[in-house]
């Protein structure tokens, strides 16, 4: 953690109307990881990532991209940042081609060589002369992501990267983040209502919800804080109980008994259990889906 | 900034609008100037061999019969007492005001067109110019690039101000190309009056001196251009400012015929004159007709406009930079 941080964000508020909308949202992201920003639908993900790209200016708070101060040095702070807010929408006049022109032009240090490495990137290559209006929701995506890239970012920006795309597509785009991350160094801000989308595709997730941080962590300190043991013996009353002797234990569906995973004890409580004749068949550890996760961080607040 | 505009006229032409303006164009022109061409042959055949002489004689004796009737108002005596002195001075002066050719056509054109016409062909290409990023959602893409939101919107603007200068000059070929086919090319060097003032109900007749019709027209088409600039600045404030294109073609066509019905009402309601719709038609002073309200003048309403016109550039400037966009 000793490198420069691609983006800062430190104690970014919002009021929209007397009404605080983000209340103090801070967090960092360092070159070459994916960053998941999670929460659900108003939760606040979409204003904290457009004050970033500058599209809504915060009521209090700082932002730096690649060091630099996004009110104060707006030019050079999006010179490292390439974003896509909400749906990646083109000129659907214009083919993907002239697009990418279009948008190349607004910045001098973009050469034109950078167009045809954007569009070999992103695999559109055969279609980049037809229109946009004539692409399927996927192909658009990808143009979006060539423009977001045009300028050789420092700090990717994609809000709902999957939102609309097949399985397929969805895990050619996660595939696709994970790799620009891996050999471009890019640091990637993916938010998404999607757990398992987030769980898949990033290192580290902050957990927003009605406008504040609620935990930042990587994906396995989450995890691994929540641990279970899933049993498997015979007979299951006797275990049960003697397993409630000493933690909390719930019953799985499947015939099957879960406590928390302690790993000190486990083998104790194992010992034990073998030596009142019980016969275990099977132990095994299980990471809880994020999703059961953010329910508890958020005390249960629906997500979609 | 060059490729800023580049990619404006770009976004723009592949729009199609410009096509679409030039088509009307051409589409209108022909109807005008059949309607011209009819208009002249009845004339023509209503006369018979009669001299244009008699013909305007004719005219003016029907302006002092209209003017002798009591049933007329006010507004109206007074503008035909102005007409009525202008055509004396045709006759005297032995000008024959509605000699046919391209270049006339070419003025009739644009002197008719200036208030409600060429406005409403500028608001088509104006209307949807920053309105249709919003709605679009690209103004997300367009703005978040290392390169300021005043220099974004300037390029704009400017790419509004060369087409609306391609309107006023394809108004212009076309009228006189079209025209000329029926009227002949000739013509430009016809004397026309200009001067004319209008103080009280009288026609001040003191600074009339002729010039030749080229320069009127060249005078004219100035004039064309600068309220098509603030009629597309105006729109231009409304784009920046609504979201919606259909709200800011509502709000321009609204205003833009609010200003024609209350040009021919407002005489006796003397603020009206700061309106910026009311004081369109820069055109008349030129030809010396009446203003809808007394004390306006040329340097007047060009006064008016500019204020207008300023005050929109800098609202859509001031909410450009300064507007959360969701």
């Amino acid at each position: 953690m000793s490198q420069v941080p691609a983006l800062e964000v430190d104690n970014l508020t919002k009021k929209i109307k007397g009404k605080q909308i983000i209340k103090g949202v801070s967090f960092t992201l360092v070159p070459g990881e994916v960053f998941g920003f999670l929460g659900p639908n108003g939760a606040g993900k979409t204003t904290t990532i457009r004050m970033i790209v500058g599209l809504i200016s915060p009521t209090s708070g700082t932002i730096k991209i690649g060091g630099k101060n996004v009110r104060t040095e707006f030019t050079e702070a999006m010179r490292h940042l390439g974003c896509i807010v909400e749906n990646p929408e083109l000129y659907p006049y214009l083919t993907g081609w002239e697009n990418l022109e279009h948008f190349a032009k607004m910045d001098r240090s973009i050469p034109r060589s950078r167009l045809d490495e954007v569009v070999t990137l992103v695999g559109l290559t055969n279609r980049i002369h037809d229109r946009v209006s004539t692409y399927s929701l996927g192909m658009r995506q990808r143009l979006g992501i060539a423009q977001a890239l045009l300028g050789k970012p420092k700090v990717l920006i994609l809000d709902e990267p999957t939102n609309g795309l097949d399985p397929a597509g969805i895990r050619e785009m996660r595939e696709f983040i994970r790799q620009l991350a891996r050999e471009e160094n890019l640091s990637v801000l993916v938010s998404s209502h999607l757990l398992s989308e987030i769980q898949l595709m990033c290192d580290r997730v902050a957990i927003i919800s009605k406008g504040a941080v609620l935990r930042t962590d990587s994906v396995q300190n989450l995890l691994a804080e929540q641990e279970r043991v899933i049993w498997k013996a015979e007979p299951l009353p006797l275990a049960k109980q003697l397993l409630s002797e000493e933690t909390d234990v719930t019953e799985g569906a499947d015939g099957t008994l879960i406590t928390l995973y302690n790993e000190p004890l486990l083998p104790d409580w194992n010992a034990k259990l073998v030596k009142r004749g019980v016969r275990v068949k099977e132990m095994r550890t299980q990471l809880p889906s994020l999703e059961d996760l953010f329910l508890e961080v958020t005390g249960g607040e629906s997500i979609d | 900034m060059i490729n800023l505009v580049r990619n404006e006229m770009l976004k723009l032409l592949r729009k199609k609008r410009l096509y679409v303006i030039i088509l009307i164009i051409a589409f209108l022109v022909p109807l005008f100037t059949y309607a011209q061409f009819k208009e002249i042959q009845e004339q023509r055949e209503k006369l018979g061999n009669q001299d244009w002489r008699t013909v305007l004689q004719q005219e003016i004796t029907d302006t002092q019969n209209r003017l002798s009737s009591s049933r007329i108002q006010d507004e109206w005596r007074k503008y035909l007492k102005i007409r009525l002195s202008q055509q004396q001075y045709y006759l005297e002066n032995d000008i024959d005001p509605r000699a046919p050719g391209a270049p006339t056509f070419m003025r009739i054109f644009v002197e008719n067109s200036i208030d409600l016409l060429l406005p409403l062909l500028v608001m088509v290409i104006v209307a949807d110019l920053v309105s249709s990023e919003a709605s679009g959602g690209t103004i997300k893409l367009l703005l978040t690039r290392p390169v300021k939101r005043w220099r974004i919107l300037l390029s704009k603007y400017l790419a509004m101000l060369l087409s609306v200068s391609f309107i006023v000059l394809s108004v212009a070929v076309l009228s006189y190309g079209i025209s000329g086919v029926v009227f002949g090319y000739g013509g430009w060097n016809m004397p026309l009056l200009t001067g004319f003032t209008v103080s009280g109900d009288e026609l001040l007749t003191d600074h009339v001196h002729i010039v030749p019709q080229w320069q009127y027209i060249l005078m004219e088409f100035g004039l064309v251009w600068y309220v098509c600039m603030i009629v597309g600045t105006l729109t231009f404030m409304l784009s920046v400012l609504l979201r919606s294109t259909a709200a800011v073609m509502g709000i321009m066509l609204a205003s833009l015929i609010a200003g024609a019905i209350l040009a021919n009402m407002v005489a006796s309601w003397e603020s009206a004159k700061y309106f910026f719709m009311v004081n369109l038609n820069l055109t008349n002073y030129v030809s010396g007709m009446a203003t809808p309200i007394e004390g306006m003048s040329l340097g007047f309403s060009m006064s008016v406009l500019a204020v207008w016109g300023i005050a929109g550039f800098i609202i859509a400037f001031v909410t450009f930079s300064k507007r959360d966009i969701y």
